[in-house]
């Protein structure tokens, strides 16, 4: 047993818990945070994967690096259309404009 | 007989697995996200642990801070949750079916530990033409220099999106003393470790994305204890920066494929500096685009 086995298996089971959040869950907040812990475990995957050999692999390294940086800008990204959508919700509930 | 690293290893996994689970599914999403941040340290550290510093680096400035800072201000914005109502028959059947997909993920993952890796090998034969002498950076801006440029891009369209859907501008709290006088302490801190790891990036763990993050969120803190004036793509010297990463690394591609070498092939003598050209540029628009994603603001449209 070493501990790149004890990653993988910690990835798969992120990734999973992060799949259920994503089904069961209703907020959209959680639901983001649900959609980045199954991107964490992916990256734990990869990075269980680099760190096999010998010498760690530095193509798993930088794809990662990369994926943390597009991960946090598609997170901005939704949690602004989540603000606007349920801005967009209590605008109806609370102030219908008639002549609009 | 569980050796120490070993027993570090299995704690780290179960603590990672319980902030996880607790994160998501805790009564109060406030406290949902107080232990997703947790979470993000904690996944540095796991990280450092892999042997990946450059990603540690990153993960503690980026997944630890900048997410946690975006998560409370949408938290602000959109209010708290009506209450969950949970049939157990569901909680149930989506136990079964997770046990079984878990299953055949871990069949799928465990023959993978045993399998070649040429990879390792190609990049440190190749590592002296590359310019640099610190492989992940040699991978990130020569021999995959195409996934940082169209990084570059994905955080560019971000930025643009988010602009588009800005809403009304939200009153700042005012800022607690402490975090006023820290932040002056903290904010130039931060701009002296982002340029040691900008320098450092082309020899050892550090590089553009980790010193973009780390000034990003030096920038973050000033906002927030009101000390820096209004962040917006209005300003022109915002959107050069924004823009420049992207202009110096396509200048630079089109530069190559025009005078000979081909597309992102830079020529082996200048290649370290022309590497450093692009990640001083690369930086700064990382900077300027993280922050205006996490402070950015709405600019007053047709006045």
């Amino acid at each position: 047993m070493s501990s790149t086995l004890i990653f993988l298996c910690a990835g798969s089971v992120l990734w999973l818990m992060g799949l259920h959040g994503l089904a069961r869950l209703h907020h959209p907040i959680r639901r983001i945070m649900a959609i980045n812990i199954m991107g964490s475990g992916t990256f734990m995957v990869m990075i269980a994967l680099a760190n096999r050999g010998e010498h760690s692999d530095p193509v798993l390294h930088a794809l990662v690096v990369t994926g943390l940086v597009v991960a946090v800008s598609a997170t901005a990204f939704a949690l602004r259309l989540a603000v606007a959508i349920s801005a967009h919700k209590s605008g109806k509930q609370q102030a219908p404009e008639p002549n609009e | 007989m569980l050796s120490l690293e070993l027993l570090f290893d299995i704690t780290l996994s179960v603590l990672l697995l319980i902030l996880a689970g607790t994160a998501l599914h805790v009564r109060h999403l406030y406290t949902g996200i107080v232990l997703f941040v947790a979470f993000g340290l904690l996944l540095a550290i796991t990280w450092a642990r892999l042997g990946a510093p450059d990603l540690a680096l990153a993960e503690a400035a980026i997944g630890a801070g900048l997410t946690g800072v975006l998560l409370l201000a949408a938290l602000a914005r959109i209010g708290p949750e009506p209450p969950p109502r949970r049939p157990p028959a569901r909680a149930l059947s989506a136990g079964v079916l997770g046990v079984l997909v878990l299953i055949l993920l871990i069949r799928a993952v465990l023959p993978l530990e045993q399998g070649p890796q040429p990879l390792p090998g190609l990049v440190s034969a190749h590592l002296d033409t590359s310019g640099v002498s610190h492989p992940v950076t040699a991978v990130l801006l020569n021999f995959r220099a195409w996934d940082t440029l169209l990084e570059l891009v994905v955080l560019l369209l971000a930025v643009l999106g988010v602009r588009q859907l800005q809403p009304a501008g939200y009153k700042q709290a005012h800022a607690w003393t402490l975090l006023r006088a820290w932040s002056r302490i903290l904010a130039p801190l931060s701009v002296i470790i982002a340029g040691y790891l900008l320098w450092r990036g082309s020899h050892a763990p550090g590089g553009a994305f980790q010193a973009g993050a780390l000034l990003a969120a030096g920038i973050v803190l000033l906002r927030l204890a009101g000390l820096l004036p209004v962040l917006r793509w209005d300003d022109w010297p915002m959107r050069a920066l924004v823009l420049m990463g992207i202009v110096v690394f396509l200048g630079i591609a089109a530069a190559g494929a025009w005078l000979g070498s081909g597309w992102l092939n830079y020529p082996p003598q200048w290649s370290g500096n022309l590497i450093l050209l692009i990640e001083v540029a690369a930086t700064l628009s990382i900077a300027a685009s993280l922050s205006l994603l996490v402070i950015g603001e709405r600019e007053e449209l047709g006045t």
